[in-house]
């Protein structure tokens, strides 16, 4: 394999001897479905067909007015069935697990987006599916949890470690290390062991591809710059990948700040300078580490942002000064999102909001010629509890607690 | 007792692992290795173990420096590792354990850790720190080969062996590859799956430890659910060392180091 897998320092395969045989197949599989332009086809007809792909470039034109200064556009991959981008990575890699005679499926979910996402993707393929979620995300994202479980999907809560995004994700791999004859590990990501970075990456181009055509379509012309949020960092290749040759177009990831770069509660490994070259869960990257090399607590408002690694393709395009690295905090993502909401009435997800809260933080700085699209990486009503508790709506706790009493009372 | 322990007055520092172990083998029906992650549930447990493993003979310890993100352990060794971190246990105090036994103890001593405990101090310093303090050889179980090359160059200069595993689903080609990289002995991994459930030895695992034996230059130790005389009295003959982990930590937890010594006793009595 030599330097394939590697994205500048980055990436490469740190896996126990044991799935070997997995890696090896998996690779394999994935060179040929990239050679094979049917297998695009058919990835394209179900997204179109199951996902409602495209997904519209939504010209924000009263958040526009709002600032008076760049043109904004909104790519909407909230409006995806399952209601974020993650079901692109996953109708990829249910096809790729139906070629490999596989049967079962496992997921690590953060958020529960891509935890839903394979959940709704095994029930239509029929697959067995089981899904590993910290203790802590399950309590912060119940509703999702709800849906995995009547989409017939097995959910596992994760109560080792910090009981997140990390843990589900070592859960998984342990699982896969006694099922993998059977089962593919559909990590939700661009993160863990060659091949994941690149084929989640490949999976999520059509978001850029798209874009494109729809932005020369509108304006005739390419964006100034185009923002994402960056959890592992799909999203963000997904919507970046199709423009990295167009270096006129600046692209900029906005991590998880949390509570600010000096409290220790944040999942800004690259924008808050604090994370180390480091090997885990896979991979070689940036992690937010110890000087030992044990791995930190994180925080985010967003469950699905609240990791410690990051994509390796994303540490290589920041080296190499390609991709420009922000943070939002928590209290921005907030103003962002009640911003978003009354606007232009749209309904975004905490993890998506990172990406306008930056946006909004810069657009000041830009003038009328510039273009700016957003990627909505996916909608709000998973947070209906977070969102409400951020914003401390009260007529929602009344409403939570007269539903409490009911069910007592039955 | 053990024929090993005659062998153990002899001063191991300056001899290399395969030899130890070959040496071993016109004495031994089977050498045992034991394990122990270290600060759990404290240091001094984990000097009242070693001192038990001395007095029956054991004759290699693995000692396992716990990690955040032990991907390749199951659910005793991932809560030992992460209860250990809870407690402060640092790599600095594993390193001053590890040097103050290899002193004391006239038993080989291996470190068993994940990639990035070395890669945060540099793979070669850790490497180097390890030949140091008379560790004889480091088992890292995400040190992929095709990754690793710095790790494996950085053992063969200092003299340390890097202990490469191999599974029932090594095919002949990467058997020759492991190979090639193989140095002390190889680590055979009994079965798919992580640390701790009990394997079932059948012909299937007959023949994948005759591949291993057949294929590989070096000695080999099994390990991965080794639990009981039983499993001992099988690997005899058809292994060099039979590796036992888990079962010692759940046996601590259970019935302390009196139910420590009672397994011992049995897995090590000459029959
Ligand atoms: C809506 C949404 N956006 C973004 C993310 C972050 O993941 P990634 O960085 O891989 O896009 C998640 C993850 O759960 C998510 O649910």
């Amino acid at each position: 394999m030599h330097k394939e897998g590697y994205f500048g320092q980055y990436g490469g395969i740190f896996i126990p001897e044991i799935l070997y045989p997995a890696f090896q197949n998996l690779i394999e599989e994935y060179h040929k479905i990239k050679e094979d332009e049917s297998f695009w086809n058919e990835f394209l007809h179900i997204l179109q067909n199951f996902s409602g792909r495209p997904t519209p470039l939504t010209y924000a034109s009263k958040l526009t007015e709002h600032f008076g200064k760049a043109k904004i556009y909104i790519k909407r991959e909230d409006l995806n069935h399952s209601g974020a981008h993650k079901i692109n990575n996953v109708i990829g890699q249910g096809l790729l697990t139906k070629r490999m005679g596989k049967t079962r499926v496992i997921a690590e979910t953060g958020a529960g987006q891509h935890g839903v996402a394979t959940a709704i993707m095994a029930a239509k393929m029929g697959l067995k599916a089981t899904i590993y979620m910290g203790a802590v995300d399950v309590e912060r994202q119940y509703p999702n949890v709800f849906w995995m479980k009547q989409l017939g999907a097995e959910v596992v809560a994760v109560e080792s470690g910090q009981a997140t995004l990390k843990d589900a994700i070592n859960e998984a791999m342990r699982d896969w290390v006694s099922s993998f004859e059977d089962t593919h590990y559909a990590l939700g990501t661009a993160c863990g062991a060659y091949p994941f970075p690149e084929m989640v990456t490949y999976f999520q181009s059509v978001i850029g591809k798209e874009v494109k055509q729809q932005i020369l379509t509108a304006e005739g012309r390419l964006p100034s710059r185009i923002y994402a949020c960056v959890g592992g960092g799909s999203n963000a290749m997904g919507v970046f990948h199709e423009f990295l040759p167009s270096t006129e177009v600046e692209l900029v990831g906005v991590e998880a700040g949390g509570k600010g770069e000096e409290s220790g509660q944040h999942a800004a490994r690259i924008a808050f300078k604090q994370a180390k070259v480091g090997v885990a869960q896979g991979y070689k990257t940036l992690f937010l580490q110890d000087h030992e090399g044990q791995m930190q607590e994180t925080h985010s408002i967003a469950a699905g942002l609240d990791y410690v690694g990051v994509s390796p393709i994303l540490a290589d395009l920041h080296e190499q000064n390609r991709v420009r690295f922000e943070a939002a905090l928590d209290h921005e993502v907030i103003e962002a999102v009640k911003l978003i909401i009354k606007q232009e009435g749209i309904i975004p997800a905490f993890e998506s909001s990172h990406a306008f809260a930056r946006a909004f933080a810069e657009i000041p700085n830009t003038s009328k010629d510039d273009i700016v699209v957003i990627n909505l990486s996916g909608r709000g009503d998973k947070d209906i509890f977070n969102i409400a508790e951020g914003l401390q709506d009260d007529e929602w706790k009344t409403f939570i607690a007269r539903r409490h009493q009911q069910y007592q009372a039955r | 007792m053990t024929n090993g322990r005659l062998l153990s007055q002899e001063d191991i520092s300056n001899i290399k692992l395969a030899d130890l172990i070959e040496s071993k083998k016109s004495t031994k029906r089977i050498q045992i290795m034991t394990h122990q992650i270290l600060g759990y549930p404290d240091f001094e447990t984990n000097y009242e173990m070693i001192k038990l493993f001395a007095k029956y003979g054991v004759d290699y310890v693995e000692l396992q420096i716990p990690f955040s993100e032990p991907i390749a352990d199951g659910p005793v060794f991932l809560k030992a590792n992460q209860d250990a971190l809870k407690n402060g246990v640092t790599v600095e105090q594993c390193f001053a354990f590890a040097e103050k036994v290899a002193a004391e103890f006239n038993i080989p001593f291996l470190f068993m850790t994940y990639y990035n405990i070395l890669y945060a101090q540099g793979v070669e310093a850790f490497v180097k720190r390890s030949k140091e303090i008379g560790i004889k050889g480091l088992i890292v179980p995400d040190a992929y080969p095709e990754g690793s090359a710095e790790y494996f160059e950085a053992c063969q200069k200092h003299g340390v062996d890097a202990i490469v595993l191999t599974t029932p689903y090594t095919t002949p080609e990467r058997m020759e590859y492991l190979n090639s990289l193989a140095s002390g002995f190889v680590y055979c991994v009994a079965r798919k799956g992580v640390t701790g459930s009990k394997t079932k030895f059948d012909d299937a695992t007959t023949e994948y430890i005759a591949n291993c034996r057949a294929s590989l230059d070096v000695p080999i130790g099994v390990g991965f659910g080794i639990q009981e005389r039983e499993d001992i009295d099988y690997l005899a003959g058809k292994s060099d060392i039979a590796i036992v982990g888990s079962e010692l930590l759940k046996v601590l937890e259970r019935d302390g180091l009196a139910g420590v010594e009672r397994l011992l006793a049995e897995l090590t009595e000459e029959k």
